[in-house]
């Protein structure tokens, strides 16, 4: 029964990733849907670093860019014909690769965790970062390199021309990653990679070496990540330095840490999340990169524990049947703070606009006159009072729904 | 209860904006339905981050160019308005092709994009299999801007339309004017170290070998691309080798850094660039850069040839005042695919890209300009100016200084071989 | 080759020192704290950008006073408002929290400010060569970026070991309890601290500005190299970050200045490859094209060979 109950979450797990396409079915969203398979196993291979090892690095697309990179070489072998295989065991060269550069790096960078494993990990992503610049032979340069993906044998009829059939080909993947990086979590090597996270000398004193306890997580994090790589080098048929860069480790770590460290669901939120933001906020406003800073202040300010956090806070109501006590407090509170955060985003883009009318919201708006300032400054006052207000009441009602055995969770 | 008093209180507060947006939508659906649909053409380069600041120039020149010649006089093909759709690239690969695959599903067919050769080589590659894969879904990429000569030669495509001169043409006519200069006779070549610094490297010094054996090439140095602190250590190789020129292929923070640093070290020699004004570059070097820094450039600068460019200019100025044309073949670019698409009459990625095939235009600086068929690429007049503030009618970044033509080639001597084999789609 | 060694020198030691400026408010940061900033060079870039502005309408010298004071007020606000609220959730939210601010200010310079290249200049006042040597000027100006490095190393230096509210600090670091019992205000020094040290980022990026272009990515050249640097001295060791902002400095200013490469090496041994070699790439390569490389290379080194650095004590 457990197992059943277990194993469905699994199956639901699948058909959403394999029905999807049938709900959102335009070219753009298959590109969205492609990336998000491929931010999710990137951003689950973090996790299993940080997340479940505690290990911060800086350095992970690393992994990621070298199994790209080797997977996008094996394409071009495949199209000269010296190789012939399916492309469908890209991504598991590019797993394979991701493997082979977490045994080498992590044994000599996982000795220690903190500090000195973040900053070599910072290191050693700047040195391969810019050596892939100065190797241009093998990492094609700025340019990068550039792979077909039809040359292979086709699978069932399928020569993988298009977008959506590199959809399936990347959710059967992600799915496969979910389920393994799963069960890793359940071996003893990934619960020992728990307990070396919070207390590395009780993880040494029952008899574990806390350093091969990491390793073991690293090795797995850079296969996973290597994966989602291939997966990459699949989707779009090149890989360029940009992909094992910093600003790709930045946004991984942004990935796991919005959708929720610790979680095993968070990174698939946070994936899902910034492949959205990414893509679609950036065509309303050239200012998107501002909006993604300030909000990712904010998680990190108001919700430690980020998205996923936030829901399992409603754990406990949700167990004591007290979430219907939430509700009204939350749209109470949540109406005036849409409406300050729809007057503070109109009042910064006003303000970086040249046009003469502003639209926003079916409003025409005038930048260049005091009373849209001013009338638009008091709404969002108003509103900013009136959340501050409700938050009170919200907060109330929160302490009623959790409080019955004052128990709070952990 | 209050319940329901609470929601007819949101209704009631929301019910002012739905009449308004309701309104709205009405309007925009009755003038689309009303006019024919508007021919929409995307424009593709960073519109946020680093490079933000070029993208956003050549975004408002497009646009404007459009409005002022085709939509405030009727349209074009009977009627229909030009739209110009701005994709954000952030001046990324990867990001180019989620922006393609954007535009796709927007049903775009034309593609204006220039920053960055990396950018527009994916982006070639990307339509070719695109088109070869989708071919009711074609598209066609009008490049205004990468120079690296690889994409109309070796690389060429049937849907890549280039209309720069790249980068060996430019270096061809550099070197003419600097075998000119008698007193030069040591020249430091320094660039930054990927594609295009290589190219530069490369062929300056095969070239000055040819024209001006004397010349001794002093240095060759490559630096990483925008990670250089400071550039006055690469200025104290400069200044000990003796070198009396200075080549560089450098754009952005390194170009700016770079010759402020071998201005402050007191050396007085000539500097000879591609990307060195504008998008506040020009009003940083401001007095120091006199007469010191050239640009090899396609066009005129001043003074501008004819009454109609300086009207453009003047116009532009006034709707735009905070920025300036840094990149006239932009417009060169949009009349030529406007005149390709009348002549055809169609907006088919195809038959624009055969009637663009041996065009010859004039364009409204009064030059006859050529798109090569064999290899897509525009041939005109290329010309060197220097950054000074004398005899400067159009400035640049307001500050008084700007560009002045010094020496002129015409369209027929700028002609270079190419190793173009295109592969041309059957019809 | 002799001027190039000298001018490799002088070089060396103005980026030296203006990195230590910047290393020192993040070394102290971190010994107090125990959190690596990542958003110190972001500070540094507000400086420059908040002198410009002042020095449009009042002058360089305003700017070169008020600019750091307005970056270390923003600071100690940062601290108080953000960091403090943070702290709770543990260090690797602070050091998310960082990054994040790091990535804001970027992003709000741009909004503020434009993304072009600002036209921030060297004053009048110091617009000439200090001495010429073998034809090359030295300018006035970076003899002044030397001996404003200079003065601020010798005042950190009297304040941290003479003066009392050095003491205080000292002991705050190692035994924050112990100093709080005393009654000293513990959260209070953390952010004098703090707005200390991103006024002295300020202050760096106030003096840099003129010479090294301010434009919105002058942060990110500088933000990993400072982090080397503390990481390379010993984190929390003042004359370690003293010693690694040198040696940086010289390394990569002599790396750029020399002309050998691996293709000399390769003479040396008397090995030679064609062009299609598959490593063409490596036997080719030179000194001066990796030199940005070469702290990154030290970094991995220091930190496998010697975890706590050249001079730390403290390891987490």
């Amino acid at each position: 029964m457990a197992l059943l109950k277990k194993s469905s979450i699994w199956i639901a797990f699948l058909v959403a990733l394999l029905g999807l396409p049938l709900l959102f079915d335009s070219i753009l969203a298959i590109s969205i849907l492609n990336q998000m398979a491929i931010g999710i196993v990137f951003a689950l291979s973090y996790n299993m670093l940080l997340g479940q090892g505690g290990m911060l690095s800086f350095g992970h697309a690393v992994y990621f860019g070298l199994g790209g990179f080797l997977s996008v070489h094996a394409l071009m072998l495949i199209e000269y014909e010296t190789m012939v295989f399916s492309i469908l065991w890209i991504p598991l060269i590019g797993g394979l690769f991701g493997l082979l550069a977490g045994i080498f790096i992590g044994s000599f960078s996982t000795r220690k965790a903190g500090t000195v494993f973040a900053m070599i990990s910072l290191g050693i992503g700047e040195l391969i970062a810019a050596s892939s610049l100065i190797f241009s032979s093998f990492f094609g340069g700025e340019a990068g390199i550039s792979g077909d993906r039809t040359f292979g044998p086709t699978f069932f009829g399928f020569d993988f021309a298009q977008n959506i059939e590199i959809y399936y080909v990347a959710a059967v993947w992600a799915f496969i990653a979910t389920l393994f990086t799963w069960l890793f979590t359940q071996t003893p090597a990934g619960r020992m990679a728990n307990a070396v996270r919070d207390n590395p000398e009780r993880a040494e004193f029952i008899g574990y070496s806390s350093r091969k306890v990491r390793f073991i997580s690293f090795c797995a994090s850079g296969m996973f990540a290597g994966i989602a790589g291939g997966l990459f080098a699949l989707n779009y048929e090149f890989i360029t330095e940009e992909n094992l860069n910093a600003a790709t480790s930045g946004r991984v770590l942004l990935m796991a840490y919005i959708g929720g460290l610790g979680y095993f669901i968070g990174p698939i939120i946070g994936a899902v999340v910034l492949t959205l933001m990414n893509s679609l906020l950036s065509n309303y406003s050239e200012l998107w990169m501002l909006y993604l800073g300030i909000m990712f202040l904010l998680t990190v300010m108001f919700l430690p524990r980020g998205f996923a956090g936030f829901i399992m806070m409603h754990q406990v109501a949700w167990v004591r049947g007290n979430m219907k006590m939430l509700i009204k407090p939350y749209i109470i509170t949540g109406i005036p703070a849409l409406l300050f955060t729809a007057c503070a985003i109109v009042l910064i883009e006003m303000s970086h606009t040249d046009d003469e009318v502003f639209h926003y919201l079916g409003l025409a708006l005038n930048p260049a006159s005091p009373i849209t300032w001013i009338v638009i400054l008091a709404i969002a006052g108003g509103a900013f009072y009136a959340t501050k207000r409700s938050l009170i009441q919200l907060n109330d009602a929160w302490e009623t729904a959790n409080a019955i055995p004052k128990e709070e969770e952990a | 209860m209050k319940k329901s008093q609470l929601s007819s209180k949101i209704f009631r507060s929301f019910r002012k904006p739905l009449i308004a947006i309701s309104l709205v939508s009405v309007a925009i659906l009755n003038s689309t339905s009303s006019a024919q649909e508007p021919v929409r053409i995307a424009f593709m380069d960073p519109l946020s981050g680093t490079f933000a600041s070029i993208g956003n120039t050549g975004l408002k020149l497009l646009e404007f160019a459009a409005d002022y010649y085709y939509n405030s006089k009727g349209g074009i093909l009977g009627g229909r308005m030009i739209e110009i759709l701005p994709l954000d690239n952030k001046q990324s690969p990867t990001e180019t092709q989620l922006q393609f695959r954007r535009a796709i599903s927007e049903e775009i067919q034309i593609i204006f994009q220039g920053n960055s050769s990396a950018v527009a080589s994916t982006l070639s590659q990307t339509i070719s299999r695109h088109n070869r894969r989708n071919p009711d879904q074609e598209v066609l990429q009008i490049n205004y801007s990468a120079v690296d000569p690889i994409l109309t030669e070796d690389n060429c495509s049937f849907w890549h339309f280039r209309f720069d001169a790249h980068a060996n043409m430019k270096l061809d006519i550099l070197t003419d004017y600097i075998a000119l200069n008698p007193d030069i006779s040591r020249m430091y070549i320094i660039g930054q170290d990927y594609s295009f610094g290589q190219v530069v490297s490369d062929t300056t010094i095969k070239l000055l070998n040819e024209k001006r054996p004397d010349i001794e090439i002093v240095g060759n140095e490559f630096h990483p691309i925008g990670q250089v602190k400071d550039f006055t250590p690469y200025v104290t190789k400069i200044v000990s080798s003796g070198a009396d020129a200075v080549v560089t292929g450098n754009f952005g923070a390194d170009m700016v850094s770079l010759a402020r640093s071998i201005i402050d070290s007191g050396l007085d020699i000539p500097i000879y660039t591609f990307y060195a004004a504008y998008d506040g570059i020009t009003a940083t070097l401001g007095e120091s850069g006199k007469n010191k820094i050239r640009l090899i450039h396609n066009g005129v600068a001043n003074p501008l040839p004819t009454e109609a460019r300086k009207q453009l200019n003047r116009d532009f100025k006034i709707a735009n005042p905070n920025y300036d044309i840094t990149q006239p073949r932009i417009v060169n670019a949009l009349q030529m695919v406007v005149t390709a698409m009348e002549e055809t009459q169609s907006t088919d990625p195809y038959d624009i890209a055969i009637a663009l095939e041996d065009m010859r235009f004039t364009t409204i600086g009064g030059e006859e300009i050529w798109m090569r068929g064999e290899d897509h690429q525009i041939f005109q007049k290329l010309s060197i100016s220097v950054h000074t503030d004398e005899g400067v009618e159009f400035d640049a970044d307001n500050s008084g200084y700007g560009l002045v033509t010094e020496y002129q080639v015409p369209l027929e001597e700028t002609i270079v071989e190419s190793s173009c084999q295109m592969r041309r789609p059957r019809r | 080759m002799l001027e190039v060694l000298i001018f490799a020198t002088l070089n060396g030691l103005v980026t030296g020192f203006l990195l230590f400026m910047l290393a020192s408010g993040l070394t102290l940061i971190f010994s107090m704290m125990g959190v690596l900033n990542f958003a110190h060079a972001s500070f540094y870039m507000l400086g420059a950008y908040f002198a410009y502005s002042l020095s449009l309408y009042f002058g360089f010298w305003t700017g070169l006073i008020f600019a750091p004071l307005i970056v270390g007020a923003l600071g100690a606000l940062v601290e108080r408002y953000g960091l403090r609220k943070v702290h709770a959730s543990g260090h690797v939210a602070e050091l998310v929290f960082t990054f994040g601010l790091a990535f804001l200010i970027e992003e709000s310079i741009q909004f503020f400010w434009g993304r072009d290249t600002k036209n921030y200049q060297t004053p009048d006042l110091l617009d000439f060569p200090l001495f010429t040597l073998f034809g090359q000027e030295f300018s006035a100006y970076r003899g002044f970026m030397m001996a404003i490095s200079i003065g601020i190393f010798i005042a950190l230096y009297y304040v941290l070991t003479k003066s009392r509210v050095g003491i205080i600090i000292q002991a705050a670091i190692t035994h924050p309890q112990t100093v709080s019992n005393l009654g000293h205000n513990v959260p209070l020094i953390f952010m004098g601290v703090f707005g200390v040290g991103t006024a002295l980022a300020g202050l760096a990026g106030v003096i840099a500005g003129p010479v090294l272009t301010t434009f919105p990515g002058m942060a990110t050249v500088l933000g990993s190299i400072v982090f080397v640097i503390v990481i390379i001295g010993g984190l929390g060791s003042l004359a370690g970050a003293f010693i690694a902002s040198l040696l940086i400095g010289l390394l990569q200013s002599y790396a750029i200045a020399s002309d050998v490469g691996m293709p000399d090496l390769l003479n040396l041994l008397g090995i030679s490859f064609d062009r299609s070699h598959p490593l063409n790439d490596l036997w080719t390569m030179n000194l001066p094209q990796i030199a940005p490389v070469l702290p990154y290379l030290l970094l991995v080194l220091v930190l496998i060979f010697r975890p706590t650095g050249l001079l730390g004590k403290r390891e987490e």
